[in-house]
Order: structure tokens, then sequence, then C-alpha cells
């Protein structure tokens, strides 16, 4: 009775295009505000996307370029039509560092979005779903770290990977960023499961006497999910914002590695005190742009899925929806 | 009746903090000190005779058996024995007091500016909802929100410090007034006004308007968020309906009848919004080496001073906890639903 992913029948994709519709009816049907947010968020995130992927073909020079034509370029030159955002102390070029940016933010924060979701979600699944002394356990273990500052969580894992034999790299930054999210996702996959256990759908599965491994893939994860994408949207936001506080203070991406807004931004401080604008400003507007899509999208979303903060275009008059059963995504 | 019941919702509250800081502090203990790697040898370079390492290790225990360290770690801890760095042989007690006292300066005001920014920009939005008072309102928040807090912090330097020159852009005080500066609370604020010193006292504000305005905008983002969507749900509420059908005037309705309702949840953001704070504290510390706990925190991640990570982050730890117990007890007071 497994759920069979591929090669799927016309029968099952009409009703998964059916289910889509369902699914973005709310983001149709929202308020003029709402999708105007929504959409611009879109925009940006998709901007942001394209600029990652097509990096070696727009940007002008290499991130970790200096010279080119066999002389250097200028250090700390101003933004000109030579280099239209400046260049760093180092005499690279800015707009460069920007661009390629780009891939590493959305790079680290992917992998580490995935990672946290493979390890949240099932673990909140089996908690919520079999209860007894592991949930008991585990929501201990997870509120004590969701308390917990996450930004102190991520520095001080980066800290020990870094002084360990891993080193500091994308995969430590995406493991610390990792660690400082799972509790979330275990929390809203854990909280939500707990209320669907009671329908009485899940029940009849039971009773038709389903085994728990199949009760849980086909009737509870496809309605606990649904609370994921919001979500995770709006923690991509975060993660971003994450990765250049690591990068910030020196535990995120390697230089040589890869270009890192936060880290631009740290290495600008000293540029600063002299008037010198363009080394921090650049990378920093970047990730203002690219957290405030990603939050866009992610608010969007949820307040079109979260029946408490809809409203409808049409008809003055409307009966308040039954609250669901977790008051709001944080 | 009530004073029972209420007695008896602080107990339960209070004997489920015991497990949470456990588990906590275990963490701490297992990250840092079961990573691999000497510990030591790291805070001390390359180049110590193995005779003083061993020296070290012996007088901070890192010899004995694992457990029996997670032993006296705990013990510890429970006798307000927080340890003693090992780069530069710092008492724990001795930086709560001193950068503590800097890091609840800011703090403080820092929450103060996020909370009257916050609740002011979210109840108008969320009263004037879906009108371009409220799109401005939220696209504020949403953009406070996505600054991180050092490049706001940088830009700020640029902008006050180095262009108009109005403001100072580092350190907590002038070095004359550090030096003429009495001790009484460590609190330099409080200090200065403690002797009177008005001149000091001008010299401190200043240097605490940028990192203040700094952290404090970056927290009222959420603050703005939530206070417009409590706005938004209380305003739909039978009783408010209620309110006007009784031909209570709409100004009253949303001054007396929504917005005291809508405020009580943010009681609880403002505890937890501490957690994100104390991530921001760190960061804006660092960027205007404002000398408080989470720049001191920086410092010694930097020298891999593995005894004063572990006892910065169990102090933050323990204020994180500290502080949730407060929100729960101030809401149990607010709220009477919340006892039963």
């Amino acid at each position: 009775m497994a759920f069979a992913p591929a090669a799927p029948r016309t029968p099952h994709g009409r009703a998964r295009l059916i289910a889509l519709g369902r699914a973005t009816k709310p983001i149709r049907e929202a308020s003029g505000v709402a999708r105007a947010m929504f959409w611009s968020g879109v925009v940006i995130t998709v901007f942001f996307i394209l600029l990652a992927l097509l990096a070696p073909l727009i940007s002008p020079y290499n991130f970790t370029q200096y010279k080119s034509d066999g002389h250097r370029f200028e250090q700390l030159a101003h933004p000109s039509s030579a280099h239209l955002f400046g260049t760093t102390v180092q005499s690279v070029d800015v707009l460069s560092r920007v661009i390629y940016g780009t891939q590493t933010e959305l790079e680290v924060v992917a992998i580490a979005l995935a990672m946290s979701l493979v390890v949240g979600v099932p673990l909140g699944l089996i908690s919520g779903y079999f209860g007894g002394i592991l949930d008991r356990f585990l929501v201990l273990i997870m509120d004590a770290i969701f308390a917990f500052p996450y930004l102190l969580i991520a520095i001080v894992i980066a800290f020990v990977l870094s002084t360990s034999s891993i080193g500091g790299g994308i995969l430590t930054a995406a493991i610390a960023i990792t660690a400082a999210y799972v509790p979330l996702y275990f929390r809203v996959v854990r909280n939500h499961v707990i209320s669907v256990r009671e329908e009485p759908y899940v029940d009849a599965a039971r009773a038709l006497g389903a085994r728990p491994r199949t009760v849980i893939r086909k009737y509870v994860f496809f309605n606990v999910v649904q609370n994921v994408p919001p979500i995770a949207t709006l923690n991509a936001a975060d993660a971003i914002l994450l990765l250049a506080a690591l990068g910030f203070l020196g535990y995120g991406i390697q230089p040589s590695q890869g270009a890192e807004w936060g880290y631009d931004v740290s290495r600008a401080v000293t540029d600063a005190s002299s008037g010198i604008w363009w080394t921090g400003l650049f990378p920093g507007l970047a990730i203002v742009l690219l957290v405030t899509g990603l939050t866009l999208v992610g608010e969007g979303l949820n307040e079109t899925i979260n029946p408490v903060l809809r409203r409808r275009r049409f008809g003055r008059f409307e009966f308040e929806p039954v609250p669901g059963p977790t008051e709001e995504a944080e | 009746m009530t004073g029972t019941s209420l007695r008896t919702y602080l107990i339960t509250r209070l004997a489920l903090v015991v497990p949470m800081v456990l588990i906590l502090l275990t963490l701490v203990f297992l990250l840092l000190r079961v990573a691999p790697g000497n510990p030591i040898q790291a805070a001390l370079g390359g180049h110590v005779p193995p005779a003083y390492v061993h020296q070290i290790e012996h007088r901070l225990g890192f010899d004995k058996p694992l457990i029996t360290q997670y032993g006296d770690y705990l013990w510890n801890i429970v006798r307000g024995n927080l340890g003693t760095t090992i780069t530069d042989n710092r008492p724990l007690s001795q930086i709560i007091k001193q950068n503590g006292a800097a890091t609840f300066e800011l703090t403080f005001f820092a929450m103060l500016i996020a909370i009257v920014v916050g609740v002011v920009v979210g109840l108008i939005a969320g009263r004037y909802r879906d009108t371009p008072v409220d799109i401005a309102g939220r696209l504020f928040g949403v953009i406070v929100y996505a600054t991180p807090p050092f490049f706001l912090g940088l830009m700020a330097q640029l902008v006050f410090g180095v262009w108009l020159g109005w403001l100072p852009t580092s350190d907590q005080a002038s070095p004359l007034t550090q030096a003429l500066l009495q001790t009484h609370t460590n609190i330099f604020l409080v200090d200065a006004i403690w002797d009177g010193s008005w001149g000091a006292l001008w010299d401190i504000v200043k240097h605490l308007i940028l990192p203040a305005t700094t952290l404090g905008l970056i927290t009222a983002g959420v603050f703005i968020r939530l206070t417009r969507i409590n706005v938004i749900r209380t305003l739909r509420d039978d009783y408010i309906e209620a309110a006007r059908a009784r031909g209570i005037a709409e100004r009253r309705v949303v001054f007396f009848h929504a917005f005291k309702n809508a405020l009580v949840p943010v009681i609880t953001v403002v505890g937890l919004n501490l957690a994100i704070l104390l991530g921001g504290v760190v960061l804006t510390e660092t960027t205007f080496n404002w000398p408080g706990i989470g720049h001191e925190l920086v410092i010694y991640l930097e020298n891999r001073d593995y005894a004063g990570v572990q006892g910065i982050i169990v102090v933050f730890a323990l204020v994180v906890v500290a502080v949730s117990i407060l929100v729960d007890f101030l809401n149990a007071f607010v709220d009477p639903r919340i006892r039963y």
C-alpha cells in the first residue's frame, strides 16, 4: 500500500492537480495587499535564484580575482563604470563578490533547510504519533534547545566543528544552522500530529488494520506537511541572517571557498571609520533584500493559508472559520 | 481561592524548570567537552611545554574521567561557581558583574525602543488594516527584521559617526569618563546619575544611542508583526462587535476595548524575544565594541578559550530560563485563565 511517487497514473495525476488547485486557492482569493506583498516577494526571490544560477555569466570577475589583463585593480576604488560597486582593500570587485555571494547563501540555506526537514519532520511524526516516554524525552530536549537563542547554538556548533577535524566551510555552516532549526520543525510537526492522530479518518485507517507506518505515511504525513511551506520559507529568510551572522563572526564560509555577504560586511567595519561605504553597503543591502523577499513570500503564504488571518475579496459578511488546532505558526 | 491556585501554578512552573536547566547544561557540556581535540592546547596555542598544559588540565579537572567532570561541572554551577577562563584567568563571576552590567544597560534600552516602536507601529498598522499606512508599517517591520544588526550598526556608524560626526561609534564611554567614573553598580548610566556627574552622563548617553537603537529597531520587527496580528484578531472578536452595537464611539472601542486586550499576548512575546535579542546582543556588541558579555564571548571564541565560552553560554542559558519563568508568572497574574 506504499505511496508510489514514480509514474503517476492518470487518475492520480488529476487528483493531484485538483489538490494543487485547492491548495493555491487561498493565494488566488487573497486580498490585494496580501497578494501584492506575496508576489513582490516571489519576484525578489526568483531574481536572486537567477543571479545565483547565472553568476558565472553575469559577474564581471571572479570573487577572488584582484587583477585582470596583467594589472592589479585599484585598492578601495570608488564605485565607477569600471567597478560598479567599487573594490575592496584587496582590490577585489565588490559587485562580483555580491553576485557570487548569492550562490553561497542559497546553497548553504538549501542544504541546511533540507537537513532540518529530514531530521525534524520524521522525529516530530514519530514522537507525536506514538507518544509515550520517547515523546516526553524528545519534547523536553527540543523545548530546551528551542528556548535558547539560536544564534548562540549555531555559533557554538560552528566553533566546535571548526576547531575539530571537519574545519570551517559550507558543511559546517549548514550543520550549525540545522542544529538551530530542528526543534522548530519538530515542534510544529509534533503538535499537529497530536491533533490529527485523533481524527476519525485516522482512527478508521487504524481500525482497518493499517500498520502505523502506513497510517503515518498515507494519512498523517500529507495533512501535517501543509504547515511546513510557510514555516520553511520564513525559516530560509532567518537562515540567511544566521549564516550572515556566522560569517560576520568568522565562523561561516572560508573566504577562499566562496563569497559570503556577512563576512564581507565584517571586513568593511574597518573601512567605515575612514568613510568608505561601498564595501559594506552592497553586501549588506543584498542580505536585506533577499531576506525581505523570502519573508514576504513566507508571510504571504502564512496569511493566506492561516484561516484566522484570511480575508476574502468578496462578501462583507463572513462566518468566522473554525480556528485551527494550532493557533498560528510562529 | 485564587491565591492558592496561583501559588500551585507557580510551584509547578518552578519545578518544571529543573529538567530544562539540567538538559541545557548537559547539552553545553556535551558540545564543548566531548568535542574532539584538546581544548587546553587549543587555548594556549602550539608553543607551550606539555608540562604546563598538564598543569592547567589538572587545575581545571580536565584529566579526570568524563563522568566525574560532568558531576563536578554541575555541582560547581549549583554552588554558583561558573569557573575561571583559561586565557586570562578571569573568574566568570567577575565577567558577569562587569560585562554583564554593560550588556544589561544595552539590552534594557534596546528593549524599551523595541517595545515602543513595535507596539505603536503594530497598533496603527492593525487598526488601519490594508490601507497604505498598514502596508508601510508592515514593510517597515519586514525590512527592519531583515536587516542584520551588524549591517544597520555599520551604516549608523557611517552616517552619524563618520559623516555627521554627531555620535561616537564604539565603546561604552570615552576613556576620560571611564577613568573618572566611580563604580557603584557597574552600570555606567546609573553610576553617573549616582554621583550627579552630568558631563559623564551625557557622554554615556551619547555612546548608548547608536547601539541601543540598532538592537532595538531590529527587535521591533517581531513586535510589529505580533501586535498587528493581535489587533486584527481582537477587532474581530464578538465583544468588540457588541461594544460597537451599543453605540460606543469607534475611537473608544479601539482604544479601551481592543488595544488593551491585544497587548496581553505581547507580554509573552517580550519574553520570548529576549532569546532573539540575546543573539542580537552578541552581534551589536561586536559591531560597536561594546564591552558586554556577548563581546566577551566572541573574544573567548576567537582565543579558543573553552572555559570562557562554556561559562558565558551557561550564563546565557540561565538568563533565558529565568526570563521564561518571569514571563509565565507575569502572564499568570494578568490572565487568570492560564492558572487553571
